[in-house]
């Protein structure tokens, strides 16, 4: 009974974290079962017939099926294996059957971590595998020896005993790719910026805290102005949304200026192509390459934390020459989009020669308008352009860059949209910039003749802050998402950035602890572990002294006389008796003993019966008394 | 000729055969010295069924974390299988140093379970948790052993042929604490059990008292002529207690009648020719039991051993030890 309910306490708890991804039916379904489980061993009712599971199984399965239109991939595959899990309750009547449960219940612990690797999760996951050992124990337990505070000590004791064990696992286990595919929805749920932006996707995207990478510069990092990171380049405008169809062929003509800036990027996965990389990049991370606009693309999508290093010029000259393909698609727009602000534009090119001059006018309207920077734009109308240059002036870096961009086109200009992330904030704890989800932006560039692709912020003419100081600073506070309230605060920034420094290190060693790094790691503690075969030795060996340092620890630090006082002195008396050749029969009880030993050596016999009573009373009796009396009595005792 | 080859071939066959069961007979150890330390070399260490269902979840777990490259599963899948080498040590633990004894067997008659009890000392200052027996094929008792203390295993076997019944080896294991490994020990333990003759099942009368000449020996009429209490000693049989006289707390008073010296039956080996060995030692095992039952009192004459006539559990004994023992 008592095991039944760890049993169904440790199961309870390793499905917790998996209720956000299951049916809604499935989580009080696991609940049903497990009572109905508690009922049977209560004995209020029998284990269910076997065609009435049949029968369950086949609904639930069948209920899966239907909410997911599959029963493989991640999230169907979890959700079946917790039900069967729950259903498995109502026939475990074998002492195997209840191991198989419990198997399953830490196989379900890993599958949490299909979901998050966060510290917290982790730690929350280290407390169920203690709950499911401590009911493992239980069951193994026969006679109830145990009472629950050891049987959860002894659980933690083998945990702790394990994880230096774990540890030389870990770092020395030969890591290898993997060895097939995945299924299709393995890295759902990833947020970053997608192929395609129309008003609104950035500005939700804002409202996420979730980092998108990290950044350590080998020198100062440059000021905030300067940092812009690259990302989806958007060629073809729809009336609604921009977006690049089919990816531009070629290869960009760059002309680097100045003084490289070398960094290492971390990149949190986001299940797309894109590497990020500082407007320009000499070269490109190894396995990537580059389009023709600049775009940097791994082989694969990111599903994975990806660590490399980069050399960027923050002054370059990108695309001296247009193709004229490239021109037309540049230039290109929908015929009957906006004409009001294509009439704005016809009529700045009639009266400027210089594009440039075309540039700033666009730019002056924003700047002197009354124009607002604002995370809440106001619903856009049909022709979204004119609708946000000429009524609602409201409205958030995908407004200013597309209506920005349109203008271009329409006054002439080849313009495109670039998407990526500006800014990010510095911690001074790791000494490393942050760059969040919240820092994504959309800016424009255009083609000028002799100065080739030229970046143009239209925001910065706006909100002059979102580019000096980022998005905290450049919104009014009442819009600012919950999580980027009250920073002034600085214990709290200083908490929070502490707290992105340990999940940094956590990152970087712990869970981008990969093929690569292992490699690293390890050729540089000492050359003979570079190879699989100096692993695979020094996991042996490391295993092996380790074993054998537990168990002489487990030896050495077993009590060896006793920790109880009455027990050891009643042995000491036993012990002076049997030197004089009257052993105790193990059988033996202590006043059976007594009673012989009195028979034997009546000259002793008062000794013996005072000392085998006040044992008899201290070991059996109800009232407490000192063990004084005793230990006296016995180092009186010379026989 | 074809005969003498088939013999030839016969022999070759066979020979081999009564050699490894000689040589099995030379190297079967000795019956231990009681008591006996269980040390490193005693205690044998396997994974259970279970623990290889254990291995089997943790090579899938494996595969799913090269497959996933999932950092976190690397590191549970690596707990749980350190989990389990700790394990094992824990579970070496739970059996190394107790030390093992003989612990007392009640006599049986034959066709009754004969039960042996195994005592463990644990000598040390943990306390040792599920340590199960198993001997002949039969599960025994699970036992946990508290720091210091004793505690004791049985186990029954079917006691088949009267004499002294030799207690065959038996297994001592646990797989406590977590079941993924078994730590066992072979112990032959000299160890015994009486066993009585299967007593006749028939009833047939006692045989005719033979009027004896001694002192003090009145010719009473039975138990009908109750005489008064006297104290009751160890060994005397519990029915002619006055539990009456329990009741009122007055203490073990025995009743004592006017024919307590009744005539004396004596149970002749020789009375009962005709018979088999082991019938006639039935039978008399049957007047044994029957005499005591009656509270009638009764000597045993077997050839080559005398039992004066007696009464009470003590003499009970001693008749029935004499007629298990007889010819062994």
């Amino acid at each position: 009974m008592n095991n039944l309910v760890w049993l169904l306490a440790s199961l309870g708890l390793a499905i917790a974290p998996h209720l956000g991804h299951m049916p809604l039916w499935a989580g009080p379904l696991c609940l049903a079962l497990g009572l109905w489980r508690l009922a049977i061993a209560r004995g209020k009712t029998k284990l269910p017939k076997k065609w009435l599971l049949f029968l369950l199984t086949a609904a639930v399965t069948a209920g899966i099926f239907g909410h997911f239109d599959t029963l493989l991939g991640r999230d169907a595959g979890v959700t079946l294996l917790v039900i069967m899990i729950a259903l498995k309750l109502l026939e475990m009547q074998s002492q195997r059957d209840t191991l198989v449960v419990i198997f399953l219940s830490y196989f379900l612990v890993i599958t949490g971590f299909l979901y998050s690797q966060s510290i917290p999760m982790a730690l929350y996951l280290f407390v169920v595998v203690w709950v499911t050992t401590t009911t493992m124990i239980g069951y193994h337990d026969v006679n109830r020896g145990l009472a629950v505070r050891p049987r959860v000590r002894l659980a933690g004791t083998l945990l702790l005993q394990a994880v230096p064990l774990m540890l030389v696992l870990f770092v020395l286990f030969p890591r290898v790719p993997p060895l097939w595919g995945l299924p299709k929805d393995a890295h759902a749920g990833m947020t970053g910026l997608s192929d395609s932006m129309s008003p609104g996707t950035i500005s939700q995207l804002i409202r996420s805290e979730a980092i998108a990478f990290r950044v350590q510069f080998d020198g100062p990092p440059p000021p905030s102005s300067a940092r812009y990171w690259r990302g989806p380049v958007l060629w073809d405008y729809d009336g609604r949304s921009w977006s690049t169809r089919t990816p531009l062929d070629g290869s960009a003509e760059v002309e680097l200026l100045g003084e490289p800036l070398r960094y290492t990027l971390t990149l949190e996965p986001h299940n797309q192509r894109w590497l990020f990389a500082l407007e320009l990049p000499a070269a490109l991370p190894p396995g990537s390459r580059a389009s023709a606009d600049m775009q940097i693309l791994a082989q694969s999508p990111v599903q994975h934390r990806v660590r490399y290093s980069l050399a960027s010029h923050t002054r370059y000259r990108l695309g001296a020459e247009l193709a004229e393909n490239e021109r037309q698609r540049a230039l290109r727009l929908p015929a009957q989009a906006n004409p009001r602000a294509q009439a704005l534009a016809e009529r700045w090119r009639g009266t400027h020669a210089n594009p440039r001059a075309i540039v700033d006018e666009a730019l002056g309207l924003f700047r002197k308008q009354a124009f607002f920077y604002t995370l809440n734009p106001p619903l856009l109308g049909q022709q979204a352009v004119d609708d946000f240059l000429f009524n609602t002036r409201r409205g958030f870096c995908e407004h200013y860059a597309g209506a920005f961009v349109f203008l271009m086109r329409a006054a002439g200009i080849p313009a495109r949209v670039v998407t990526g992330y500006q800014g990010g904030a510095l911690n001074p704890l790791g000494d490393y910039l942050i760059v969040r989800q919240s820092d994504a932006h959309a800016w424009a560039e255009v083609w000028l003749a002799g100065q080739g692709w030229v970046r143009i912020d239209p925001t910065a003419a706006v909100s002059p802050d979102r580019i000096e100081s980022g998005i905290a600073a450049a919104l009014p506070e009442a819009e600012l998402p919950f999580a980027m309230t009250q920073l002034d605060l600085a214990w709290l920034q200083r908490a929070r950035m502490s707290w992105d420094l340990v999940n940094n290190n956590w990152n970087q060693w712990v869970l981008g602890y990969g093929q690569e790094r292992q490699q690293n790691f390890l050729s540089r503690v000492h050359a003979s572990l570079a190879s699989w075969q100096g692993m695979a030795i020094a996991l042996a060996a490391g295993i092996a002294a380790l074993l054998l340092a537990i168990a002489l620890w487990m030896l050495w630090h077993a009590p060896r006389r006793g920790s109880d006082p009455v027990q050891a002195a009643y042995r000491t008396f036993c012990a002076r008796l049997a030197r004089r050749g009257i052993a105790r029969a193990p059988h033996e009880g202590p006043a059976d003993f007594a009673l012989r030993a009195a028979q034997l050596r009546p000259d002793l016999a008062a000794q013996i019966d005072h000392i085998t009573q006040c044992y008899i009373r201290l070991r059996y009796g109800r009232q407490q008394e000192a063990a004084s009396a005793l230990r006296q009595a016995v180092q009186r005792f010379r026989p | 000729m074809a005969g003498l080859s088939q013999r030839v071939a016969t022999w070759a066959t066979h020979r081999p055969l009564r050699a490894t069961a000689f040589l099995r007979q030379l190297l079967r150890p000795a019956p231990d010295a009681a008591p006996v330390t269980l040390t490193q070399r005693r205690i044998y260490v396997l994974p259970t069924r279970a623990g290889l269902i254990f291995a089997l979840m943790l090579f899938v777990m494996l595969l799913g974390s090269i497959n996933y490259a999932n950092s976190m599963g690397f590191v549970l899948t690596f707990l749980l299988g350190s989990l389990a080498l700790v394990s094992i040590l824990h579970t070496w633990r739970n059996l190394a140093r107790l030390t093992v004894s003989a612990g007392k067997g009640t006599a049986v008659f034959a066709g009754q379970d004969a039960r042996f009890e195994v005592c463990l000392d644990n000598p040390g200052g943990i306390a040792r948790h599920a340590i199960g027996l198993r001997a002949g094929g039969h599960a025994g008792d699970f036992t946990d052993v508290a720091p210091h203390q004793v505690a004791c295993l049985g186990f029954a076997l079917p006691a088949d042929t009267r004499g002294l019944m030799k207690a065959p080896s038996f297994m001592l294991f646990t797989t406590f604490p977590l079941g993924l490994f078994r730590a066992w020990t072979h112990l032959d333990l000299d160890m015994h059990c009486l066993v009585y003759p299967r007593p006749a099942p028939e009833a047939l009368p006692l045989p005719v008292a033979r009027a004896e000449t001694g002192a003090g020996r009145s010719h009473g009429e039975g138990h009908e002529d109750f005489a008064g209490l006297r104290t009751w000693h160890a060994g005397e049989s519990l029915r002619q207690v006055a539990w009456k006289a329990v009741a009122r707390e007055q203490g073990m008073l025995t009743k004592q009648f006017a024919g307590e010296a009744q005539q004396d039956v004596w149970l002749d080996w020789d009375a009962l020719a005709g018979l088999e060995t082991e019938a006639r030692l039935s039978r008399l095992t049957r007047w044994v039991l029957d005499a005591d039952t009656a509270g009638q009192r009764c000597g045993l004459r077997l050839p080559g051993c005398i039992i004066a006539p007696g009464l009470g559990d003590e003499h009970r004994r001693q008749c029935l030890e004499a007629l298990a023992r007889f010819g062994l």
